[in-house]
């Protein structure tokens, strides 16, 4: 039975394949292309790819969305493991009252949150710029990160908790050594996600920058009616090639390992 | 002679380059309690998935009742499976569990009633249908998920290492409820388990497998008191195998030492191998004995001691309910039934089984 | 360890009361009162104003479709995924994800491209002696670009709940005597529906609120509740009218999650 779908099967993932990509594709193409119309070839060109790193504008929002995605990533990380690790040994009820407040952003509408940050800033009358968005990134990431980690604490094994404790250790040894190196995955995997959710976070950036503070999205966004410039294809082109060659690696690297043994 | 309801024939199965099962041939007649018993690896289990249609074996046939039955999907085979670790379905009542089957088959809504009511009844669990299957013990699941099976009037069921997860006290009773169920229903039971105690306890006939060769077919004390070479002896039951000589006909030469035995045919002053179960040596006096040996170890186990005795450069293992304290002096004596001959490997296959082992 | 440790979700917790709830409620402040400060439902109350229903029938038909869409899309693929990549790595899955990695908006513009009345689709019709399709600027546009954006997000919730399915219960359905049919609609569509649940959750909440893809897809036609609201904060100046709707469409969300919510109860308790 399978071998019959199985054609049929590879045909249905190429097809969703081709659909996911073919907007990269179509974009890696243009950041080569020499004219600067996005509806006709006008030759090959390596010329955006220079013109870029000579657009200080494009680099600076390149420099600011990097910037941002690390450190919200890292500082929501720090807030997330530390809530997760309070939460497990609280009472239910109070851990159940904190989850539910962490699924607010999640289920949330980024235009609700991107709003509701914009008038708790102005309310404060803080000016809006990159701290307010390196804010409003933090909040919308440790959520993130705690459903990541979360899952992690449940899986543990406490008795191998306990038999460092049995073994002489202290509950602060024991958790650093035993529980932290279990729930590492999960850390790590928070943080990835709250990376990835900051560098392509436009909506509520869009509400809490400001004026003069761009992200790429929103220096994207901004151009999106005269026609954005080919510059940002190339940049976007060169990001995606290197997420690509990392994950490569990462992925090469275990079965390296594996066939050596 | 009873009818073969399931024929194996000249079944192979790999996976990659294991070979879980070659040219493996075995029947099942009806009506029998019949257990696949074996180390993890043996291939048992694989077996099992092929009579149930989960697996399909790369070469041989699968008769049932004289039809070939080899490429059926399992929804079409005449029998059923009580899964290792159960497999209820997480999201459906007891009672919805139990009809499954039934539904399927379009039987009318008063016949499903009756059935999940005698099915409940007879695994001792009336009033369960409207729970749901995570709030049962496993043991309950375990009878759910026989329920769940046996509504359907299969003429086999499969029963893969079904108590391996429970406690032994309620092993040791699901084992009684099994043999109840099987005198109850009157159908073939498969049992794959790798407990030779269960098997032991509820078969009409073991087959002891390893490496995906059948060791040896037979009833419980067949295989028990005369096991046909050293791997199956090893497995059931604790025994003593000893490399020995078959002098001639009834007398068998052990660590040098002459003992009368009632086997025959082996021929003369040819090597082979001899089991000697723990229970069945006496310890006697030094000098009364076959053998001198002196106590080394021993440890009460409840119903009898099980001592370690040092003879002739070999570790005798004896469980006897008298007491010898370490460093008695004993003489080891065993009456010539209790002595088992078993031929040396023969074949390479045979050979390679023990050298893995 | 010690009852200490829970103090170290203090942080988060304060973190969460200022930058979650409070704005919330200030959101709620701004929905029901006037610009002077005055309670009033004017603010919600003007969802009823003709503009603004049709931009929420519009959304909500269009997200009812995008998500149709999506499930439609994404439950073979996860099949697929969960059948092939069971114990396996993650590298299959991973190929579904990458996308994510390129910016949303340059992607749904790309999606202009290649929908053009000259771009590469309608180019590649032509060329197979196809007729050429006029889909930019219209709905369907905007469907397309809500299907792409958010179908990762239907994949991975049903892939995950599919991979977590014991492969015997399967089995036990076949050898209850159930068909391959059979078996998907008793066993595995049931067993999957809370991933499908959080997948649905999770498609339409963005596809209903989104304002960016029918800027860019939409050609600026069509207007959807998303686009109003952010042209009521950015263009119009007018909080007051924009916190309340935004209020009505949390009170959306919130209808559409109860919903889904209790019709998984409904189907695990059955």
């Amino acid at each position: 039975m399978n071998r019959q779908h199985a054609g049929l099967k590879k045909f249905y993932s190429i097809f969703i394949l081709l659909f996911l990509y073919a907007p990269i594709l179509t974009l890696m193409a243009l950041s080569f292309n020499a004219s600067k119309s996005r509806s006709h070839w006008g030759g090959f060109t390596f010329d955006w790819y220079i013109s870029l790193f000579e657009d200080e504008r494009i680099m600076q929002a390149f420099t600011n969305t990097i910037l941002i995605a690390i450190a919200s990533a890292l500082i929501a990380t720090v807030f997330g493991t530390f809530a997760c690790v309070g939460m497990h040994v609280m009472k239910r009820r109070t851990r159940t009252a904190i989850m539910g407040m962490t699924n607010i952003p999640m289920l949330n509408a980024d235009i609700v949150t991107g709003i509701s940050l914009m008038l708790l800033f102005i309310a404060c009358r803080i000016n809006m710029g990159g701290a307010t968005v390196l804010l409003a990134h933090i909040t919308f990431n440790i959520p993130y990160v705690i459903l990541s980690v979360m899952p992690k604490f449940r899986q543990i094994n406490y008795s191998t908790y306990e038999a460092a404790l049995d073994l002489g250790a202290t509950p602060t040894y024991a958790f650093t050594r035993i529980i932290f190196p279990d729930i590492l995955p999960g850390v790590f995997s928070g943080f990835l996600m709250a990376f990835t959710m900051s560098l392509d976070d436009f909506i509520i950036t869009h509400f809490t920058k400001g004026a003069g503070f761009d992200t790429l999205s929103t220096k994207i966004y901004s151009e999106v009616k005269k026609g954005v410039s080919p510059e940002i294809y190339a940049l976007s082109t060169i990001m995606f090639t290197v997420v690509l060659l990392l994950l490569v690696i990462v992925q090469a690297k275990p079965q390296m390992n594996r066939s050596k043994k | 002679m009873a009818v073969k309801l399931i024929d194996l024939q000249h079944i192979t199965k790999k996976y990659g380059e294991n070979v879980i099962l070659d040219d493996f041939s075995l029947y099942i007649r009806e009506n029998e309690f019949v257990t696949l018993l074996g180390p993890s690896g043996c291939g048992k289990t694989t077996t099992l998935r092929i009579i149930g249609g989960f697996e399909t074996p790369d070469t041989g046939t699968v008769m049932f009742e004289n039809r070939d039955i080899t490429n059926l999907p399992p929804n079409k085979r005449e029998l059923n499976t009580v899964f290792q670790k159960y497999a209820l379905f997480p999201h459906m009542t007891i009672a919805d569990n139990i009809a499954f089957g039934l539904r399927i088959k379009n039987k009318t809504d008063q016949y499903i009633k009756d059935k999940i009511r005698y099915a409940l009844k007879l695994v001792n669990l009336e009033g369960y249908e409207d729970r749901m299957p995570d709030s049962l013990s496993g043991g309950q699941q375990q009878r759910i998920a026989i329920a769940r099976a046996i509504v359907n009037e299969p003429k086999v069921l499969l029963l893969d290492e079904p108590l391996g997860a429970l406690d032994l006290k309620l092993r040791q009773d699901m084992q009684y409820e099994l043999i109840r169920l099987k005198n109850e229903l009157g159908i073939t039971f498969i049992y794959v388990t790798h407990d030779q105690e269960e098997a032991l306890t509820m078969s009409d006939t073991i087959v002891v497998m390893n490496q995906g060769y059948i060791q040896q077919i037979g009833t419980p004390t067949d295989i028990y008191n005369e096991p046909q070479n050293a791997f199956v002896a090893d497995f059931i039951g604790d025994s003593n195998i000893i490399s020995a000589r078959m002098v001639r006909d009834k007398l068998v030469e052990i660590l040098g030492a002459n003992f009368d035995c009632v086997d025959t045919g082996f021929g003369e002053n040819k090597p082979v191998d001899v089991v000697i179960r723990p229970e069945d040596i006496d310890l006697v006096a030094p000098e009364e004995g076959t053998i001198e040996g002196v106590v080394t170890d021993v440890i009460f186990k409840g119903v009898h001691y099980e001592m370690c005795v040092m003879a002739r450069n070999f570790e005798w293992i004896v469980h006897s309910t008298d007491c010898f304290p370490v460093d008695t002096r004993v003489g080891i004596h065993v009456d010539p039934y209790d002595i088992q001959i078993m031929h040396k490997p023969e074949s390479e296959d045979e050979k390679a089984v023990e050298i893995n082992e | 360890m010690s009852k200490k440790t829970k103090w170290l979700a203090m942080p988060y917790t304060i973190w969460g009361i200022g930058f979650i709830i409070i704005p919330l409620i200030i959101v709620l402040f701004y929905g029901f009162t006037d610009v002077s400060g005055h309670f009033t439902i004017e603010g919600i109350a003007s969802i009823f104003t003709h503009v603004n229903l049709k931009a929420l029938i519009v959304s909500m038909l269009l997200s009812f479709a995008s998500t149709l869409v999506c499930l439609i899309m994404a439950y073979p693929l996860a099949y697929i995924l969960a059948e092939v990549g069971r114990g396996k790595s993650s590298l299959l899955s991973l190929i579904f994800i990458l996308p994510m990695w390129m910016n949303s908006l340059l992607r749904t513009i790309a999606w202009q491209n290649l929908l053009e009345k000259t771009g590469l689709i309608n180019a590649f019709l032509s060329f197979c002696h196809l007729p050429t399709m006029m889909i930019i600027n219209t709905p369907w546009a905007i469907v397309l670009g809500m299907v792409y954006d958010f179908l990762p997000f239907m994949i991975l919730p049903i892939y995950n709940v599919l991979c977590k399915i014991d492969k015997d219960t399967i089995n036990a359905a076949r050898d209850l005597g159930a068909n391959g049919w059979q078996t998907f609609w008793r066993v595995t569509w049931p067993l999957s529906l809370p991933g499908v649940i959080s997948g649905i959750t999770m498609v339409f909440v963005p596809s209903l609120t989104t304002f960016v893809i029918s800027d860019i897809l939409g050609g600026g036609k069509i207007l959807l509740i998303g686009n109003i609201i952010e042209q009521l904060f950015t263009q119009d100046n007018d909080w007051n009218a924009g916190a309340g709707l935004s209020v009505v469409m949390m009170i959306f969300i919130i209808i559409s999650i109860i919903i889904t919510d209790k019709y998984d109860r409904e189907d695990a308790g059955k």
